[in-house]
């Protein structure tokens, strides 16, 4: 690569990331005539919030009696109250506002007779604090994700945001004293390396999925802003919490969405049971997510599962009227048609739990500003550094979030960080002085790929990995199990100092890309079995067999991994909302 | 399996060429991104874009055995052995099967695809019929990924001045919504030889679309708006 070309660009704000999250922030920013640099590794409608597919929550009341307290408290129960209740509250709060500002973007949003916007039940959702089935997620068909972040896009077009498409993201940039500056970028086109100079970077990188063989992700998810932030010294919050979606399609991973159970398709085993009833006899298939995905995962391990070897569950949807399937679910229909060759109006589909997303992440305050522990003080602001979405930690997931929450969750604290970052902006007028020695860093990590001759592939190592992320830290877990998931994650990270590529072009050298993901993803992993290791007790999506119970009086707390030492640490959670009583901790049944 | 990929790397290569790659093992239900990432395991160099494989990113767009489609949403079950690949036709090449989609975007958005409203916005959601809602369906669901647009003769031979399928669906899933206010605005800004007019119909963009949209038909949809406004 050209090491003497650098070109140096200045903006206010630079957002790492071009999915909901990035592209709602940067909408904000743009209206309020702040210069925006948004960087994306792939063109903002290839993001991964494309894929979305049930819809997004707010107590609109649309279709049956809700309110935003409701919904909190179907947030910090499905949590299993790791979350921190202030940011929770706010996000119930916002949501219906986000929800109609979404509407009026253009977000062809599906529905009601009278004209209102359509809902549909969704997971873990209830009236009146634990009550009867709720009725809460805003759906464009089961294609929501594609509806909002093509009018996100859309809008940032009007409002004249400046893209980076096609631009890979390296490293943070930051100063003796701690500031976060912007990045070092390369242009993946051309190879030309930019430095984007800015007084707030907001990463919105989304998940990192990729870290399982079988997943819902996309390829692009390998977590490079939260790797990014372990290298600036920022600790990542509670990533032994990583989600599986319950109806993953078996061995393909695709998701099917859980709208489809929220438009009254069940779940089968093998003996043709609706088994459903006797994990959660409320809730049944509306159950949240880590106890359906444990529920399955169960029957399959006690030998009910289908087909001839007994190693998937039946969703099925075909006693639902063909009508229903081809407006509300009309995108799966097309999937199922594509990958099975099976229509799910005639015949069931065959499923099983599949990675799907990243409760933990970057930590944040409800403003979007990232917080690390300074001596005694466990949320400080690392200043000029934001966060929104899967890659954040606000916590409003916990332990498991509820299916509906996380393209509410994106537009929210987007939304809340590009407000936070507009005050900021009018309090700092000047960049500062461009740290050189970080600058320098950056590059050299880029240029380590340039490197010739032998050593390990990328492809065989990251293959390793998601093997070992798969066999060691799945969705039941023991101390020997993850301990030995440290050993080989580390070893994996060792062998990677030697790793090489081949191809060192500077035009579109996907080669090279993919090692940097690789890097990404490797650090993040680390940080996911390090944390899973760390905590002794079972509660949402981490589970333990050695420790099957959720334990309050010692683990309510959030883990914090720092990849210095790979040292573990914790903080309180936030069990004080906004302006309600809290919510205790109570058993959790569906 | 065999496949026949076109290569180009401006960097190394004078012009193109085509490489063959042997795919020993296809297993029942493969998609054509799984060979690719296969045969890009062996040779680490091919370039691609690639991303959700499940047909709604649009990043795999590329032209295989003579139509333009998705890599992940084409079973290698229907494509005849030697598979020949290659870039979307009609947009110049950077690398491999990466196409340079600038004047694919400029066109999208020439379009001003985005809703404008005139009167102040409500405090809840804008009213919208069921029967309203459903003129979107078959516009609002375009990945963007240059299937149709680059299999459209029109489109190749003018490039800067037609619009093209991809966008003009676009224009129509706007003048089709019931909320936007600028229709007038809309249709006024297709008129002239080009932008609208230079679509002839050919279809090749119904026949390529991997969503199964119908360009075409909101094509004539937009021809009749104008007709009835200029009555």
């Amino acid at each position: 690569m050209n090491k003497k070309n650098i070109t140096y660009r200045r903006f206010d704000t630079l957002i790492i990331g071009a999915g909901g999250g990035g592209l709602r922030a940067a909408l904000q920013l743009s209206e309020a005539e702040a210069s925006v640099a948004v960087v994306s590794k792939v063109f903002p409608t290839r993001s991964h919030t494309v894929a979305a597919q049930g819809g997004v929550n707010a107590a609109l009341a649309n279709v049956s009696e809700d309110n935003w307290h409701w919904h909190m408290f179907d947030t910090v129960k499905g949590s299993d109250y790791l979350g921190d209740q202030d940011a929770i509250e706010y996000m119930c709060r916002a949501a219906s506002k986000v929800v109609y500002e979404l509407e009026h973007f253009g977000v062809p949003f599906s529905r009601l007779d009278n004209g209102s916007i359509y809902q549909r039940p969704f997971g873990g959702q209830s009236k009146n604090f634990g009550g009867a089935q709720a009725t809460r997620t805003c759906a464009a068909a089961d294609r929501t994700g594609h509806a909002i972040l093509h009018s996100l896009y859309q809008q940032n077009i009007r409002a004249k945001t400046h893209f980076f498409d096609e631009y890979f993201a390296v490293d943070l940039i930051k100063d003796e004293e701690g500031n976060i500056q912007g990045a070092l970028i390369f242009d993946i086109k051309s190879g030309d390396i930019v430095v984007i100079e800015a007084k707030t970077t907001l990463i919105a990188t989304g998940g990192a999925g990729q870290l399982y063989r079988t997943t819902t992700n996309a390829l692009i998810n390998t977590g490079d802003g939260m790797a990014m932030s372990l290298r600036a010294g920022v600790p990542l919050q509670d990533m032994e919490f990583f989600q599986f979606h319950p109806t993953g399609i078996a061995g393909r991973g695709m998701l099917i969405t859980e709208g489809a159970r929220g438009e009254g398709g069940y779940l089968v085993n093998g003996l043709g049971e609706r088994f459903m009833e006797r994990y959660a006899p409320n809730a049944k298939d509306l159950a949240s997510r880590d106890v359906v995905s444990r529920s399955i995962a169960t029957e399959i391990r006690e030998g009910r599962g289908c087909g001839p070897d007994k190693d998937y569950i039946l969703l099925k949807l075909d006693h639902l009227d063909e009508s229903v399937i081809q407006k509300r679910l009309p995108g799966i229909r097309q999937t199922c048609k594509t990958f099975l060759g099976l229509d799910p109006a005639e015949k069931a589909i065959p499923i099983f739990p599949t990675a799907h997303y990243t409760m933990g992440g970057i930590p944040t305050n409800r403003y979007g500003q990232v917080v690390t522990p300074v001596k005694d003080t466990p949320e400080e602001a690392v200043q000029g550094l934001y966060s929104a979405g899967e890659c954040a930690c606000v916590s409003v997931h916990g332990a498991n979030r509820l299916g509906g929450n996380s393209l509410l969750d994106i537009l929210v604290f987007g939304r809340s960080a590009a407000n936070h970052i507009i005050t900021q902006l009018q309090e700092n007028r000047f960049h500062r002085q461009l740290y050189q020695p970080s600058v320098d860093q950056a590059l050299e990590r880029l240029f380590r790929w340039d490197k010739k001759g032998d050593g390990e592939s990328v492809e065989g190592l990251r293959k390793e990995l998601k093997k070992v992320m798969d066999e060691n830290c799945g969705v039941f877990r023991t101390q020997e199990v993850l301990d030995e998931g440290i050993a080989k994650v580390s070893a994996l990270a060792e062998r990677m100092k030697d790793a090489v590529i081949d191809d060192h072009s500077d035009i579109f050298n996907t080669a090279r890309v993919e090692a940097l993901e690789l890097e990404n993803i490797m650090d993040v992993a680390l940080a996911t079995v390090y944390s899973a290791a760390a905590r002794t007790e079972s509660r949402g999506a981490h589970s333990r067999i050695d420790y099957p119970d959720r334990d309050d009086i010692n683990w309510m707390k959030h883990t914090l991994y720092f990849s210095e030492n790979r040292s573990i640490d914790f903080k309180p959670v936030r069990t004080k909302p906004l302006s309600v009583d809290s919510f205790p901790p109570k058993p959790r049944i569906y | 399996m065999r496949f026949k990929i076109y290569r180009f790397n401006p960097e190394i290569d004078k012009k193109p060429y085509v490489q063959e790659y042997v795919l020993d093992k296809v297993e029942p239900g493969m998609m054509l991104l799984d060979a690719l990432k296969i045969i890009k395991e062996q040779d680490p160099t091919l370039g691609f874009r690639r991303s959700c494989g499940e047909g709604v990113c649009g990043s795999d767009g590329m032209n295989i055995n003579g139509v333009n489609g998705l890599a992940c949403v084409t079973a290698l079950s229907d494509l005849s052995s030697p598979v020949e690949i290659n870039p979307l036709p009609g947009l110049p090449v950077i690398r491999d099967l990466i196409i340079d989609m600038d004047q694919f975007y400029k066109q999208y958005r020439a379009v001003k695809p985005y809703l404008t409203r005139k009167e102040p916005l409500p405090e809840l959601e804008l009213k919208q019929s069921p029967k309203e809602r459903d003129k979107l369906d078959g516009l609002y669901e375009c990945v963007l990924c240059a299937c149709c647009s680059t299999s459209c003769p029109s489109f190749w031979w003018n490039p800067d001045k037609f619009l093209g399928p991809a966008a003009l669906l676009q224009a129509g899933r706007f003048l089709q919504d019931s909320r936007d206010q600028s229709t007038s605005e809309r249709l006024e800004a297709l008129e002239g030889p080009f932008k609208l007019f230079r679509c002839h119909t050919i279809m090749n963009c119904v026949q390529v679309c991997p969503k199964d949209l119908n360009p075409t038909k909101a094509i004539g949809e937009i021809k009749k708006m104008m007709l009835t406004k200029t009555i």
